[in-house]
C-alpha cells in the first residue's frame, strides 16, 4: 500500500530516525524557553521543520495522510487561542490581560505561577509557529488539499 | 481601571481565531462565529464611548504594568469614537452575505472571516494604544490581513495587492523609523511620556526627521495625493466587503495617527508654526480633492469610480487637518465618520448590483433603478451625502470645513471644497440619471433584475438610515464628542 516517494534507503532511514529526535527536542525547546535559550518560536520552528522533512522524503500523497495541511491550520489557530486566553482568563479572576498571577491554577502561587503562565504562552506560540510554517510549507508548494 | 479597551481587541482577535478554526470543521458556522465576535466586541466599544463620555478618559495597563514600562491602552474622546466607527462599520460588514461580498474565496473561504476580524483588530487595535510601537505592531496586522483579503478579488486584485503591499510596507518602516528616532531622543515608547519628554526636544532636527517620517509612511497608508497610486487598483479590485472596510475605515485609521501625533504626542504648535506641516497637508489635500474628482469623471467603472472618490474624500480629512483650526479640525473628525457610512454603503450597493445582475460599468445600469427601487434610494441617500445635501449627514461636515476655511482666511481652500462638491454631483448625478431617467435599453442582465434579498439589502439600508441620522444628530456628536478633542487648537 505504502508506496515510498523516494526509494533510497539510506533517505527513509535517516530521516524516520531523525525527525521523532527533532520532535523531541523542539518540545524541550519549547518547555525549556522560560529558562534559558529557546522558547514558543524556535521551539516551533524545529517541530514544523520534522513535518517539512516528512513532507520532502514521503512526499505530499502520504505525508498529507499523516499530517493535513487542514491539521496544520487547526494547530495554528489553537495555538492562538491559548496564547489570546492566557491574557483573557486572568481578566475574569480580578486580574489584568496577561496577568498570569491571577490564572485560575490554585495549587501554585505568585512567581511559579507567573512562570507557569509564561510556559503557556509559549505553548501556544509554539502551536500556532507550527501550524503557520507547515501551512506556509504547502502553500508555496501549491498543492490542492 | 477599566478592561473594556482590551476586551474589545481581545474578543476580535479571540473570535478570529476560533472562526479559522469552526471553519475548518462547518463553513457555515464561521460566519455566525465571525458575527458573534463583532457583535460582541460593538457592545463593549458601545459601552466603552458611554463610559468615556460619562467619566473621562479609560486607561488600561497591560499585564499589571503601569507605564512608561508597560503597554497602555487609552480610550479617550477621539479613541472612543474611532472605535465605535470602526466596529460598527466591521458589524456591517460582516452582517452583509458572503456570496456576494467575498467572492473568489479560496479553499471555498476557510479564512476569509478570520482575516476580516484579524483586519478590524488591528485597526481597532492601532486607534486604543496609548504605546507607539504597539500602534506599529497593529499596523502590520491589518496591513497584513488587508493584503491578503485585497487578493480574494481575482487575478487583476493580486497585482494591485502586490503594489500595494510594497508601498504598505514602506509605509510601515517609515512609520518604524520615526518611532526609532523618537526613542533615541526620549528613551520611550509611551504616548503621554513621550508627550512630555519631547517639549524641550522641540529644536532637534532628529524629532523634525521623525515627524517628517511619520507623516510621510501615514501619508501612504492615508493615500494622500501624490502617494495614492495604490489605492485605486486595490480598491477597485478587492471584493465589495473589503473594500468597504478598506475605504471606509482602514483609510481614516491612517488619518487618524496623523491626528494624533498632532493633538497628543505634540503640541499642535509643532505642527503648525515649528514644521508647517499642516500647510503642506492642506495644500496637497486641495490639489487632492480636484484631482480625485475630475478622475473619478473620467472613470466607466462603478467601483473604479468609488476608489477615486475615495481619494477625494481622503482628502478632505487631509485639509481638515491642514487648516489647523478648532472648525477645521471638528469638519475632518465628522468626515471620518460621514465618509464611513457613505462609502461602505456605496460599495456594498456596488457588490450588490454585480451580484444580481454581473454588471459592472456605469453605462449598463440604465434603468436599474426601476428594478431595484430599494437599493437604489439608498444609494440615491449615499450619493446625495457625498455631494454634500442637507439634511444628509455629508453636508455638515463639509460645512464645518467649509466655515473652517473661512475662520483660516484660506479662500483658495473654501473654493476648492464648493467646486469639488460640484464634481462631485457631475459624477453622482450622472449615475443616478443612468439609473432612474434613463430608459433601459433592452440589456437582458437589466430586465432581469430584480431587488436582492433582505440579507443582502438589510446592511445597506441600516447603513443609508444612518447617513440621514447622523446628518440630523450632527449637533450633538459635535458638541459632546468632537469638542473636547479639538480644544488644543488655536
Amino acid at each position: 500500500m505504502i508506496k515510498q516517494h523516494y526509494q533510497s534507503i539510506v533517505i527513509q532511514t535517516v530521516c524516520s530516525l531523525l525527525i521523532p529526535f527533532i520532535q523531541l527536542f523542539a518540545l524541550y525547546v519549547i518547555i525549556h524557553g522560560h529558562y534559558g535559550p529557546g522558547g514558543g518560536f524556535q521551539g516551533g520552528v524545529l517541530l514544523a521543520v520534522s513535518i517539512i522533512l516528512q513532507r520532502l522524503y514521503l512526499g505530499s500523497k502520504i505525508s498529507y495522510r499523516k499530517f493535513s495541511p487542514k491539521m496544520a491550520l487547526a494547530f495554528g489557530a489553537i495555538g492562538m487561542l491559548i496564547f489570546g486566553f492566557a491574557g483573557v482568563v486572568p481578566l475574569a479572576f480580578g486580574g489584568a490581560f496577561l496577568d498570569y498571577e491571577n490564572l485560575p491554577i490554585f495549587w501554585v502561587h505568585g512567581a511559579e505561577l507567573r512562570a507557569l503562565g509564561i510556559l503557556i504562552v509559549e505553548i501556544g506560540i509554539g502551536l500556532a509557529v507550527f501550524g503557520t510554517l507547515v501551512l506556509i510549507f504547502d502553500s508555496l508548494v501549491g498543492e490542492r488539499w | 481601571m477599566s478592561s473594556l479597551s482590551i476586551l474589545i481587541v481581545a474578543s476580535l482577535l479571540l473570535f478570529c481565531f476560533i472562526s479559522v478554526l469552526v471553519g475548518i470543521w462547518r463553513l457555515r458556522w464561521a460566519y455566525a462565529v465571525a458575527l458573534a465576535g463583532m457583535a460582541l466586541a460593538l457592545v463593549a466599544a458601545g459601552t466603552g464611548f458611554y463610559r468615556v463620555l460619562a467619566d473621562g478618559e479609560l486607561r488600561y495597563f497591560l499585564g499589571g504594568w503601569p507605564p512608561p514600562f508597560g503597554i497602555e491602552y487609552v480610550l479617550d474622546h477621539l479613541s472612543a469614537f474611532m472605535v465605535v466607527i470602526i466596529v460598527f462599520i466591521g458589524l456591517i460588514a460582516v452582517i452583509y452575505p458572503p456570496e456576494a461580498g467575498l467572492y473568489h474565496t479560496p479553499r471555498r473561504g476557510i479564512s476569509a472571516y478570520g482575516l476580516v476580524l484579524l483586519l478590524i483588530a488591528g485597526l481597532v487595535g492601532v486607534v486604543v494604544t496609548g504605546d507607539l510601537f504597539n500602534l506599529f505592531v497593529f499596523l502590520e496586522i491589518y496591513s497584513l490581513a488587508s493584503y491578503a483579503l485585497i487578493t480574494m478579488g481575482g487575478d487583476k486584485a493580486v497585482v494591485a495587492s502586490f503594489r500595494y503591499l510594497i508601498l504598505g510596507t514602506i509605509a510601515g518602516s517609515f512609520y518604524l523609523l520615526g518611532v526609532g528616532f523618537i526613542y533615541f531622543s526620549t528613551g520611550t515608547l509611551n504616548m503621554a511620556d513621550a508627550a512630555r519628554l519631547l517639549t524641550p526636544l522641540y529644536g532637534s532636527p532628529t524629532i523634525m526627521a521623525a515627524v517628517a517620517l511619520i507623516v510621510v509612511g501615514m501619508g501612504i497608508k492615508m493615500a494622500l495625493f501624490p502617494l495614492h497610486v495604490w489605492l485605486p487598483d486595490a480598491h477597485s479590485y478587492a471584493p465589495p466587503v473589503v473594500a468597504a472596510i478598506l475605504a471606509a475605515i482602514q483609510i481614516e485609521v491612517a488619518a487618524y495617527v496623523i491626528v494624533r501625533m498632532m493633538l497628543t504626542i505634540f503640541q499642535p504648535q509643532y505642527f503648525i508654526d515649528i514644521m508647517p506641516i499642516t500647510t503642506i497637508i492642506g495644500w496637497v489635500a486641495a490639489a487632492g480633492i480636484i484631482f480625485g474628482s475630475v478622475m473619478a469623471i473620467a472613470q466607466k467603472d462603478f467601483k473604479r469610480m468609488l476608489a477615486y472618490s475615495t481619494v477625494a474624500q481622503v482628502a478632505y480629512i487631509g485639509l481638515g487637518i491642514g487648516l489647523a483650526n478648532q472648525l477645521g479640525m471638528i469638519g475632518a473628525l465628522l468626515h471620518i465618520l460621514n465618509h464611513a457610512f457613505m462609502k461602505s454603503c456605496l460599495f456594498l450597493v456596488a457588490g450588490g448590483i454585480r451580484y444580481q445582475t454581473g454588471l459592472h460599468k456605469i453605462s449598463q445600469f440604465a434603468g436599474l433603478g426601476r428594478k431595484m427601487p430599494l437599493m437604489m434610494s439608498a444609494f440615491t441617500v449615499a450619493a446625495l451625502s457625498m455631494v454634500g445635501i442637507p439634511p444628509t449627514a455629508g453636508f455638515f461636515s463639509k460645512w464645518y470645513l467649509v466655515l473652517g476655511g473661512i475662520e483660516a482666511n484660506n479662500w483658495v481652500f473654501v473654493a476648492v471644497i464648493l467646486a469639488s462638491s460640484l464634481l462631485t454631483a457631475v459624477y453622482f448625478f450622472r449615475m443616478i440619471e443612468k439609473l432612474f431617467a434613463t430608459p433601459s435599453g433592452g440589456d437582458p442582465a437589466v430586465e432581469q433584475a430584480r431587488e436582492p434579498s433582505a440579507r443582502i439589502l438589510t446592511p445597506i439600508i441600516i447603513l443609508a438610515i444612518g447617513i440621514i441620522v447622523l446628518g440630523l444628530i450632527n449637533a450633538l456628536i459635535v458638541s459632546y464628542v468632537l469638542q473636547p478633542v479639538v480644544a488644543l487648537l488655536p
